[in-house]
């Protein structure tokens, strides 16, 4: 009854006019067939991770030595298994009509209360489909490149536990029908990566560096939240279907704030600006977990909150403004700490907090551009997890130095890991025809096209990626071998260039997602229809401008690096600029200074004032008060005399009251 | 009769565990908290979602007092009562060997009074008379302090002390609002000392006021409410940890029980006209709790602090009058017992072997037990409210409801889940991370009997974390009644 009205109502607003009216979601909660087995994608990897970790350690002493010998292979099998079902679901999905893509299955009624309902509810659309095939393909290659890098680890079954772990709430994270089964996702990956990040805990910096992520996360946490709060009090409804149904008619400053609120959850997740400070410590987990957690899935989930929020953002320009700005921020502010760095998962790491700047951008610019984040996301966790991999494959050759000013010359010694580096390489700075240069042309373009401030700031960052890429290429695999005596590097075993071999495949080719615009056309239902903005060049011009930049950025990288003798200790003697971009543009710093130091203060005093004021107050203000300080002295003697008195005086005061009413 | 037979079992267990040899008293007491959970399972059965109050019993005491021995359970009392049965046997096999330790007074006394404990606090719970309530509400002191007193590290008597000083000033608080009450209702011509007979007085404004007054500053020293939460952390410190189950899980719950029981539902109008100030108090444990918790080195103390942040979300659930805010609270009065008592086990376990209680003094547990680390971790994850475990759902309840309430007071309730997540984590990377501590020999992980003391902790937690619905079938019904009473609709304005 209600939502009848409230359709007819959405249907004469002016937004719809506009064509800038948002999609709303309502699956097909009972598609039937293999739809049914929805669920079962994120059972098979849950399964695991409770097979690993919850009854592994409890069986006998026999039978646990088994698993921990055998345990990786379980793991690696329930991430393929759950591969293989999101596959036939992507091509039964295919097989359906456009406009009925949108399935959902009810599990069971989460929670409810006499005002609420939270139903375990999944949908899976177009955009799930993709992060279905995402999660589980990358995952599983990366499950399989595991079983080589954490061969010689004693702990390799919790290992593939926690993975485990991470892919079923990954899996929730983008399969769920309401923004409350979202954050139990959301949380569940943050609570995997928090226990791979510390997975060497016996490292004081891995095990504050887990903390640190957990907590910044659940700072942008508060976000999420309160926007599911603000959510319920405005449309008693959290999932997608009843909020896309009823957010036309909002007021403008709720939907101002459910925009900005979900950006500081997405911010947290996805490492953006002013939450960017714990993606660089977390590179203290083992490396497959930076390549699955850390650049190809968890914290891209802030560009999915964003777009699967589409019904909202929408709606608030006001917001996708602020996302447009903290995007374009964290692009650059990513790329300049990857100039910086000479480890060089951190160098990847901020390569991965600059590209996922790309895919904010894309997304805070509307409907034109949420499939161009989507795309440019699925590109980058190919050559993204492609290059972490590669990495890894360095540090297994180099004894795990990270440093890449012990590198050069690699490519020799490691012509696989080389080869498919490269190709990793040349998908993100944009080489023409490889993946990365159709997703990240058309975020780039389309960002000229809406502001000419964000869409040049976007051009810089290309320029500075093709930078610093070259810098890590060059000196890892190229100028002259710099190793530590004891070094030999080697290749890596086939189990571990087998993925790799796959992941640069997939870099090369992965802008055939875009032949014919089929990823914009897939994703129309969900994400709207696209306003056509003229660019203000034609679009080819613009790509030749942002492949001439990039060129720009390879051949500084060159003459910078490239053609001089690489110290192997980090020259002090540097520029401001440099010192800056190596003390991650101070973010610690300014976290220290604004919220740990008073922080760590208030908490002194609090604990100070909590013992003797609080304390002291009400001990000697009721003795006080009471005019009892005799009294109580007695009774702190500790004599049950004196309890018994007490209870007896009190029961004897009873007593002479009723008596005194009754009698009265 | 069954209610009657709950609370007897115990109290003659008690009886009977003091004076057998000591050599089976420890049997004996288990048998007799065995018998009283299976006593709490067959009320369960007997109990039928949404009929009200039921299982009644009422004799009458004293006629020309209208006091009566009246029991009977709701949705809210049947939670409390089987957090109660569930919880003793556990804290008995958990503290099986400790009291017997050096400078405890013995297993057989701990096991006595923690029946005895049993005992008053499911008469608490099921108590339909206020005479009645108000004397078993006091009676539970005599187990408590000697709980307290009897067991448990140097300066356990002190702590013994103020708790009970606390105590009874809110009890002798209380009591003049049992006696106002009881005012009333004889001026109205037939004086009882019922809850339903006093809930049909129309209680004139002032009275009312004062009435909650009473009963309130009674409740929130039990709960207990900042500022008048400093007993806790001592008590805490200093008691065994399986007392702390029982004083914090159980216990505890008596003041937001009583809150719920009394102030929402005989004095509904001064409830809502103190609601500004309680908020603010609730607020300020929420917040204040937490940031006290992170500045302990003592893991007892730490644990016991977290327990005032989560009372204030009770609090705050109860006295923001919406349906989610009620049924919020009341399932973290249940996740709270289980999410605590897991991590007050699993301290004690750690502390038995470290041998320090002091968070600096320890670490790089988790590489010699990992088992005894993945507890202690998921037990502090429960209590920073991570989704998956129970008490989130409960937690969100609330802070729906608060943000509903005023978009202000749902801002600041929800600072607790970094605050929160803060002080689980880096109390578990100062004990369980890092290299081994120097000089100290390895720690054993845990064995076979206690993780059976645990595990059916922690799957009630991941239980109810994913599927809390046979919990809240219970509650509705009785939040629906009592906002009825109140005079609230389901959708949280007045009718």
């Amino acid at each position: 009854m209600n939502l009848l009205s409230h359709s007819v109502l959405a249907a004469g607003l002016p937004m719809a006019e506009e064509g800038g009216h948002a999609p709303v979601v309502a699956p097909d909660m009972g598609a039937g067939g293999v739809f049914d087995l929805l669920w079962l994608v994120i059972a098979l990897p849950a399964l695991g991770a409770v097979l690993l970790l919850g009854v592994a350690p409890f069986l006998p002493t026999s039978l646990r030595a088994a698993a921990d010998k055998h345990g990786h292979l379980l793991g690696t099998a329930m991430a393929a298994l759950s591969f293989v079902l999101s596959l036939v679901l992507f091509f039964a999905l295919l097989g359906r009509d456009a406009e009925s893509r949108q399935v959902g299955q009810h599990l069971w009624t989460w929670f409810e209360t006499g005002s609420l309902t939270v139903g375990m509810d999944l949908l899976y659309d177009q955009l799930s489909a993709l992060f279905l095939l995402l999660i589980t393909g990358v995952g599983s290659l990366i499950h399989l490149y595991a079983i080589g890098y954490m061969e010689h680890d004693p702990r390799r079954r919790r290992f593939f536990g926690y993975l485990n772990l991470f892919v079923a709430a990954m899996l929730v994270l983008v399969m769920s029908a309401n923004f409350v089964g979202l954050f139990l996702g959301w949380e569940g990956v943050g609570l995997a990566s928090y226990l791979l990040i510390g997975f060497w805990q016996h490292k004081p910096s891995a095990a504050a560096a887990a903390k640190k992520a957990f907590v910044i996360n659940r700072v942008g946490d508060i976000g999420l939240s309160l926007a599911i709060a603000l959510m319920f009090a405005t449309f008693g409804t959290a999932d997608f279907g009843g909020v896309s149904e009823l957010a036309g008619e909002a007021s403008q400053s709720t939907l101002n704030a459910l925009g900005l609120l979900l950006l500081l959850g997405a911010c947290g997740k996805s490492a953006q600006v002013p939450l960017q400070a714990w993606l660089l410590d977390a590179m203290e987990g083992p490396t497959p977990v930076s390549a699955l957690i850390h650049a190809a899935t968890m914290v891209t989930a802030g560009v999915y909150l964003v777009v699967r929020s589409n019904f909202i953002y929408d709606l608030t320009p006001v917001a996708q403004t602020a996302v447009v700005v903290v995007a374009t921020v964290t692009l650059l502010w990513g790329a300049i700490l990857g100039c910086a760095k000479d480890d060089i998962k951190k160098a990847l790491a901020g390569s991965t907090m600059s590209q996922i700047g790309y895919m904010m951008l894309a997304a805070g610019l509307g409907p034109v551009g949420y499939p161009f984040a989507i795309f440019h996301l699925l590109t980058h966790g190919f050559f993204k997890a492609n290059m972490f991999l590669g990495a890894g494959s360095v540090m297994h050759g180099m004894n795990d130095d990270v440093d890449m000013r012990h590198y050069g010359a690699l490519r020799k010694a490691m012509p696989v890991t080389f080869l498919t580096f490269a190709m990793g390489y040349l998908a993100i700075i944009g080489f023409p025809g490889f993946s990365g240069f159709w997703s990240k042309d058309r975020i780039i373009e389309t960002a000229l096209a809406d502001n000419l401030l964000v869409g040049v700031l976007a051009l810089v960052g290309a320029g500075i990626t093709g930078f610093y890429m070259t810098r890590l290429m060059l000196m890892t695999f190229f100028t002259s071998k710099r190793w530590e005596p004891d070094v030999h590097p080697h290749e890596s075993p086939k189990v571990m260039t087998v993925p790799l071999i796959v992941l640069a495949a997939l870099s090369v080719l992965g802008g055939i997602l875009l032949f014919n615009d089929w990823i914009v056309t897939w994703l129309e239902p969900v994400t709207g229809q696209v306003e056509h903005h003229e660019p203000p060049l034609p679009a080819l011009v613009i790509t030749l401008i942002i492949t001439a930049v990039v060129a720009l950025g390879v051949a500084a990288a060159w003459f910078l690096v490239g053609r001089r003798e690489v110290p192997r200790e980090a020259p002090q003697d540097v520029s401001f600029a440099t010192r800056a971009a190596r003390a991650d543009l101070y973010g610690d710093a300014i976290n220290d200074a604004v919220v740990v130091r008073p922080g760590a203060e208030l908490v002194g005093g609090l604990t100070t004032f909590d013992r003797v004021g609080v304390d002291g107050a009400v001990e000697g203000g009721s003795a006080a008060v009471a005019g009892l300080s005799t009294t109580m002295r007695r009774v702190q003697n500790g004599f049950v005399r004196s309890y018994a008195l007490s209870l007896l005086g009190g029961a004897l005061l009873v007593v002479l009251a009723l008596l005194a009413v009754n009698l009265g | 009769m069954i209610l009657t037979v709950l609370i007897l079992l115990p109290l003659v267990g008690a009886l009977v565990t003091a004076v057998v040899p000591a050599a089976v008293a420890r049997l004996v007491g288990l048998g007799f908290a065995a018998a009283t959970l299976v006593a709490g399972i067959v009320a369960a059965t007997q109990y039928h979602v949404g009929d009200g109050m039921q299982l009644t019993e009422t004799y009458t005491w004293i006629d020309s007092l209208g006091v009566h021995y009246a029991l009977g359970v709701d949705g809210l009392g049947l939670l409390m009562v089987l957090l109660t049965v569930v919880l003793v046997p556990i804290v008995m096999l958990a503290g099986w060997h400790e009291a017997d330790a050096p400078g405890n007074n013995g297993a057989k006394a701990f096991f006595a009074w923690t029946l005895g404990l049993e005992a008053m606090s499911l008469a608490v719970f099921t108590a339909t008379d206020v005479l009645l309530f108000y004397v078993v509400f006091e009676a539970t002191l005599i187990p408590a302090y000697f709980l307290i007193g009897g067991f448990g590290r140097a300066g356990r008597g002190r702590a013994a002390t103020k708790f009970l000083i606390y105590q009874l000033a809110g009890g002798l608080i209380m009591l003049a609002s049992v006696i106002g009450l009881y005012v009333v209702s004889a001026d109205a011509g037939n004086p009882s000392f019922l809850i339903s007979d006093l809930a049909a007085l129309d209680i004139d404004e002032t009275t009312q006021r004062w009435l909650f007054v009473g009963f309130f500053i009674a409740f929130a020293i039990k709960a207990p409410m900042f500022p008048v939460h400093t007993w806790l952390a001592d008590t805490t410190e200093k008691a065994t940890t399986g007392t702390s189950v029982l004083l914090v899980c159980i216990l505890d719950k008596i003041g937001t029980f009583g809150m719920l029981r009394f102030c929402l539902g005989l004095l509904p109008d001064a409830s809502q006209w103190a609601t500004p100030v309680v908020i603010v108090l609730a607020l300020i444990s929420i917040i204040y709790g937490a940031l006290v918790a992170i500045g302990q080195d003592d893991v007892l103390r730490l644990i016991g602090l977290t327990s005032l942040s989560h009372f204030g979300f009770i609090v705050l659930g109860i006295f923001v009058f919406s349906s989610n805010g009620s049924s919020g609270a009341i399932l973290y009065m249940v996740n709270h017992g289980i999410a605590t008592a897991l991590m007050f086990l699993v301290a004690g376990f750690l502390i038995r072997r470290t041998g320090t209680a002091s968070i600096r003094e320890m670490g790089g547990v988790e590489k010699a037990a990992p088992v005894l680390a993945g507890f202690f971790l998921v037990g502090g994850l429960a209590a920073a409210g991570l989704p998956g475990l129970s008490p989130f759902v409960s937690e969100m309840l609330v802070i729906i409801a608060a943000f509903d309430h005023h978009w202000v007071v749902g801002s600041v309730a929800v600072l607790a889940i970094v605050l929160a997540a803060f002080y689980a984590l880096w109390m578990y990377q100062r004990t369980m991370t890092g290299p081994d501590r120097v000089g100290a020999a390895p720690v054993v992980d845990l064995d076979r009997r206690e993780v059976g003391i645990l595990a059916p902790l922690l799957l009630a937690l991941l239980l109810f974390g994913f599927y809390p619905m046979p919990l809240l079938d219970v509650i509705n019904p009785f939040v629906h009644d009592s906002l009825a009473s109140v005079g609230i609709g389901q959708e949280g304005g007045p009718q």
